[in-house]
């Protein structure tokens, strides 16, 4: 009698019915996708659910671990939406795959007047919106319009536009008037969206996300056609993108929280292409089959900020950094003390280039590089020397004080969600001390840093920024007016600088058109920079990135031949992505599918039996112990 | 015997039985008014707690919000104020407070800043992934633990009791993401000869259709997150149930029990467990009011969509109110479980109605 008790009978019975229903529902998921195949049409775009992804045709799965903020080309700020918007929306220019070098895009041409002020554009012709209205010049005047009327709208982009006076659209022309020259015109990094759809949410354009009606009105390479939050966001190619269609039909981002289960993911192959990978996920995946990595020059420079004396726009000191560090010599004498070498190679595994210029070297047209005769090459003798020389005597214990006789001791600073900082702190610690400064090592939580750097209550602080192919916004950060207007306040810049020859630099590089002459500016507020030893470029990570070889054939890089995938300034990557010649897209999904299902089918047998047979077994004993 | 509140009698005075019915068992109502009210009371007492300091919580939090959502993006001092002008951020604290007092009174909970949508919404569509991950765990934790508690009582010391003893400990003391990513490299991509059973994160594919191939596709996103949990979380049943029945154990009553020719079974079943109630019904309230918190471990390794790693994005900015919305929802969910337990206990124990 196996189940002499009523209320384990009946267990059994709810048992063996929930084992019934889970063997036939892979019978269910085996029809799905042919049903799904049946209903596939334009208005299931409109459900919520995305719908396309199994429909028809080869799916390019991202895996992701960014956020979206929104996805209004007008509020969304993070990178991830950033990159998104570009795939939907065309801009006004774009920048060439191979060199960055400013292309057109809805420009077909422009002109500007004698006087610097006034920009012609000639809009393209024959694009139309996905709904099938034309693109005209009016959208664009719309789109920058709006950002310059509503302050809502200027959220993401108003920088863009703060220095024009007047956007007016004439046929396929628009013309833009502006209050200064301004060199960036052909780097206006803003979504042009359709005016017949959005000019009915001027009114609420500050809380409009843009994600409630799939598919989204576009005129870029892919069409959104579905968004779950934190779940998986979906596009489609775009059939008339006037480049071309790219040959993937579907492309899928996936959201991930954990960078490690992301790359399982691609092992599996669930994903087709992560970015971001750390490197020693990058060499636990290079020459594994089916898998190819790109290791990239990466768009970001990593530094050692010195607080120079905190200051406000007015001139105000504030704040308790330590005054050795307003003395250049001092400065200088610390970055002949840091060997920047043994970082790349150690802390970043060899994956990064060393530091020199403010303006990465992926961005070979702005970067500078020191003459080797006055490069800060790591010199701890030269360092010694400067020290001594600038009055910081070494006492009978190898540590220096002060000209007035105090003991030294300088404060390094990083951040806890960067272990990059951690480990750089330890050598920095290291190497300080073998030149006789003394040093205390703090790392925190991303936001008390902000705090600690916006009170000026530090001496050293590392320091990251992500960079443009246009080098104006990263260089304004360390304008005079990028300093705080109030103690305490917080401000846009990273550190207290204000060097009257830079900023006289910055607004000669801001109004110069010829790109030579504006490269040459540049490189001179680089050098600037550099002598000044305020804000020390350490170097340079490479991006590293890996793909399935048996799902993508190719893609284009930006730049090439050194550049990345992921993070390009335009749609590159998957705009070009062809599919391997062998792999069977969506039907390898499937059989995968079909594989998994026989899988989990044998896995609920196996665990199923196991626990019945235990269940048994437990059973007869006891019955036997009660005979007893 | 009726446990409802509004079938209560009277505390004071219960009504005269009527005349030539069976006389009724002369004793009070199952749950004392005064009980009840005493522990509403305490309840919005609390909840008011909660809605008062979750504003200054989450404000002494450092950083930026303004700063940490445009870090690494050069955006103008005329940007940053607009985005401070709408987050209410530029206001003094004691106006904000204000603004908040005001909005929650109304049931709103603000605007999220990263997400610049309503937390309510977010908590809406957040909410739902959680239960049904962490309560199908809870539940399946519950009932393996408890289960195993009681063999593991009845029978102490033997040789069932020290390995599933064992067992429990050594998996509740495991880090939580490291058997979470053992599980995904196991079961998701497949080692040796296992096949990858499982998907490695998420909570749906974004290429499923139809009803069943839905649900089907949901189980199988949720297998290793819930096992994971389970496998963390069931030792505190097992160890709770285990040693509140071991002081039954001897008991003089089950001897008793056993004289008057009760099976075994029956004895366990139907003497000693009820009695050994009260510990586990409680962590099995407090556990399902810290369910909606979701686990954070969890869900992120998971990438599971739920409360728990909305939380943890909302701590990176700080996102102000959706911290705060969350916090108020946390307390809520715990308070009215905890209420839910005291409500229960004298009906599960008469010893409670007379203190």
């Amino acid at each position: 009698m196996p189940f002499p008790n009523p209320r384990r009978r009946a267990f059994a019975l709810a048992a063996a019915l929930a084992g019934a229903a889970v063997l036939s529902a892979p019978a269910a998921a085996a029809s799905g996708p042919a049903q799904a195949r049946g209903t596939h049409s334009q208005t299931s775009y409109a459900q919520a659910a995305p719908s396309s992804a199994a429909s028809s045709g080869k799916t390019l799965t991202v895996a992701t671990t960014g956020s979206i903020d929104s996805l209004s080309p007008f509020l969304a700020q993070r990178a991830l939406p950033t990159q998104i918007h570009r795939l939907m929306y065309d801009f006004l220019t774009n920048y060439d795959a191979t060199d960055d070098h400013a292309i057109g895009a809805l420009a077909t041409s422009w002109t500007t007047s004698a006087d610097k002020l006034t920009w012609t554009f000639t809009i393209r012709d024959g694009m139309k919106w996905s709904d099938g209205q034309p693109v005209t010049a009016a959208d664009v005047a719309f789109t920058y319009n709006l950002m310059m009327t509503n302050a809502d709208a200027a959220t993401a982009n108003g920088n863009f536009v703060a220095n024009f006076s007047k956007v007016t659209a004439t046929g396929n022309q628009l013309v833009v008037t502006l209050k200064q020259p301004q060199s960036t015109m052909l780097a206006l990094d803003v979504p042009i969206v359709p005016q017949h759809v959005w000019a009915s949410h001027v009114a609420d354009i500050g809380t409009f996300n843009n994600d409630t009606q799939f598919p989204v009105v576009g005129d870029g390479p892919f069409i959104l056609t579905g968004y779950q939050k934190d779940q998986y966001l979906t596009l489609d190619a775009n059939p008339n993108y006037w480049r071309g269609k790219p040959a993937f039909d579907h492309l899928v981002f996936k959201f991930y929280k954990d960078a490690d289960a992301e790359v399982e993911a691609l092992k599996k192959g669930e994903v087709d292409f992560v970015s971001g990978l750390t490197p020693a996920q990058y060499d636990a995946l290079k020459g594994q089959s089916d898998i190819a990595t790109n290791n990239a020059q990466g768009k970001r420079f990593y530094a050692l900020a010195v607080n120079p004396g905190a200051t406000t726009t007015s001139g105000q000191a504030f704040g308790d950094g330590n005054p050795a560090l307003q003395n250049q010599q001092f400065r200088q004498a610390l970055m002949y003390a840091i060997d920047t070498k043994t970082l790349v190679a150690k802390t970043l595994g060899g994956y990064g280039t060393v530091g020199s210029g403010y303006i990465a070297p992926i961005f070979s047209a702005y970067h500078w590089d020191p003459d080797p005769s006055t490069a800060y090459s790591y010199n701890p003798d030269k360092a010694n020397q400067m020290l001594d020389a600038a009055g910081y005597k070494k006492g009978s214990n190898g540590m220096r004080t002060t000209p007035d006789g105090k003991p030294l001791t300088l404060r390094i600073m990083g951040e806890s969600n960067r272990p990059d900082d951690t480990q750089n702190a330890a050598y920095l610690a290291d190497w300080l001390k073998a030149v006789g400064i003394a040093t205390t090592t703090q790392i925190m939580d991303q936001g008390k840093l902000a705090d600690t750097e916006t009170a000026g209550t530090f001496d050293l602080a590392f320091d990251s920024w992500g960079e443009n192919p246009d080098p104006d916004a990263v260089l304004s950060i360390q304008k005079c007016d990028g300093r705080p207007t109030a103690p305490g306040k917080t401000f846009n810049g990273d550190d207290f600088i204000c060097d009257k020859n830079y900023d006289a630099l910055y607004q000669k590089q801001i109004t110069e058109y010829d790109p030579a002459t504006r490269a040459a500016d540049v490189k001179q507020m680089e050098q600037t920079l550099y002598t000044d030893a305020y804000v020390n470029v350490l170097y340079y990570g490479n991006v590293l990135e890996a793909y399935r070889s048996d799902v993508i054939g190719s893609m284009d890089k930006q730049p090439q031949p050194n550049g990345l995938y992921w993070g390009q300034d335009g749609y590159w990557a998957f705009w070009s992505a062809k599919p391997a010649a062998a792999s069977s897209g969506s039907s390898s999904s499937s059989s995968s599918n079909t594989g998994l299902i026989a899988g989990i089918v044998i896995a609920i047998v196996v665990i199923g039996g196991g626990g019945a047979l235990v269940l048994t077994r437990r059973r007869r004993g006891a019955t036997a112990e009660e005979r007893e | 015997m009726s446990i409802t509140a509004s079938a209560l009698p009277d505390a004071a005075s219960p009504p005269p039985a009527p005349a030539g019915a069976a006389a009724p068992r002369r004793r009070g109502p199952v749950i004392p008014l005064r009980y009840v009210v005493g522990r509403l009371a305490g309840a919005l007492v609390s909840m008011l707690a909660v809605v008062f300091t979750g504003f200054f919580l989450f404000r002494v939090i450092p950083g930026d919000p303004v700063r940490a959502l445009t870090r690494g993006h050069p955006v103008s001092a005329a940007q940053m104020a607009t985005m401070r002008h709408q987050f209410g951020i530029d206001k003094p604290l004691i106006a904000q407070f204000g603004d908040y007092a005001a909005r929650v009174a109304r049931g709103d909970l603000g605007t999220s800043y990263q997400y610049k949508t309503s937390v309510s919404a977010l908590i809406g569509s957040h909410v739902w992934a959680t239960v049904y991950l962490v309560g199908t765990a809870t539940l399946i934790a519950a009932f393996l633990g408890l289960r195993i508690g009681v063999r593991s009582a009845w029978k102490h010391g033997g040789r069932a009791d020290r390995a599933n003893t064992g067992i429990a400990l050594v998996l509740w003391s495991m880090p939580t993401f490291w058997l979470a990513l053992i599980l995904i490299v196991v079961f998701g991509v497949g080692f040796g000869p296992i096949p990858g059973m499982f998907p490695t994160g998420g909570m749906n594919s974004p290429n499923v259709h139809g009803l069943l191939p839905s649900i089907w596709d949901h189980l199988r996103h949720l297998v290793l997150p819930c096992l994971t949990l389970v496998a963390v979380v069931y030792a505190q049943y097992l160890l709770t149930m285990r040693a509140t029945l071991l002081e039954e154990v001897g008991a003089d009553y089950l001897t008793t029990a056993r004289a008057k020719g009760l099976r075994e079974d029956d004895v366990r079943r139907k003497h000693a467990v009820p009695n050994a109630m009260l510990p586990a019904v409680t962590l099995v309230f407090l556990n399902l009011g810290t369910a909606v918190s979701g686990s954070i471990l969890t869900e992120t390794i998971f990438s599971w969509p739920g409360l728990g790693s909305l939380f943890y994005e909302a701590l990176t900015v700080p996102d102000q109110p959706l911290l705060e919305g969350l916090f108020i929802f946390f307390s809520a969910a715990v308070i009215v479980m905890n209420l839910l337990a005291e409500l229960l206990y004298p009906i599960l124990d008469p010893r409670v109605r007379t203190s």
